[in-house]
């Protein structure tokens, strides 16, 4: 399971309409090894494109020194499907090199670009390229002493 | 010319999950093949024929390879090569 803090998943959506027609992508950071989402790091579409995302070279670089330098992990890669489901596509199964990380997807399809509600987002594993789905829970992390 | 190479987590599985190794070559396709003659089969996850593999960023002092020339670029000793598969799908 996935627990996503409900402001990153409303930065995380608004970044996907903000993009619309056009793929949006980005990484939630977390401490190295808790598994916990915490830090949000919208990227550059480098490809610009409807259809493909890819983070840009540079920035890229940046931000694993930045992870390196505070001791983070990319807990979550996500990205933005704009005229589908959100599913990992081939291309996205056949490119996830990131075997830790929950890669989360968001549909800004059939008009879900449009208005300012929440849209689901759905998360998987991908490794070796087998995808597994995995529930989302947005909400504080569990053990956080913030109340609800 | 000795450098260091950091080796992203999907490609530790070779380095005995070492995050980075030390790497010798006067050019970036040496030092692979150096790589490759300690930690068998790691050259082929970056390179494909005579180029890098598409989807592999690599990174000589910061500058990514595909503007210094590639796997020819030149290496001094004490450069840092860092290797980042691409963040990318459709």
């Amino acid at each position: 399971m996935l627990t996503v803090d409900p402001e990153i998943a409303a930065a995380i959506i608004a970044h996907a309409r903000r993009d619309h027609p056009d793929e949006a992508c980005g990484v939630v950071a977390g401490p190295a090894g808790s598994d916990q989402a915490i830090r949000h790091v919208p990227m550059l579409n480098a490809a610009m494109s409807p259809t493909f995302y890819e983070f840009d070279s540079a920035e890229l670089l940046r931000l694993y020194q930045d992870l390196e330098a505070r001791d983070e992990e990319p807990v979550v890669i996500y990205h933005s499907h704009t005229a589908t489901k959100a599913y990992p596509s081939r291309t996205d199964i056949a490119l996830a090199q990131e075997p830790g990380a929950h890669y989360v997807l968001v549909s800004t399809a059939d008009g879900a670009h449009e208005g300012d509600g929440p849209l689901p987002l759905r998360s998987y594993r991908i490794v070796d390229g087998e995808v597994t789905e995995e529930e989302v829970r947005v909400g504080e992390p569990a053990g956080s002493d913030r109340t609800e | 010319m000795a450098v260091e190479v950091k080796v992203p987590t999907i490609l530790r599985t070779y380095t005995g999950g070492d995050k980075a190794v030390p790497g010798s070559g006067g050019t970036l396709g040496e030092v692979f093949d150096d790589l490759d003659s300690r930690h068998p089969g790691i050259k082929e996850r970056v390179v494909d024929g005579g180029d890098l593999r598409r989807f592999v960023n690599v990174y000589v002092n910061d500058e990514d390879v595909r503007f210094t020339g590639g796997l020819d670029t030149s290496l001094s000793d004490g450069d840092t090569v860092v290797i980042l598969p691409a963040v990318a799908g459709g």
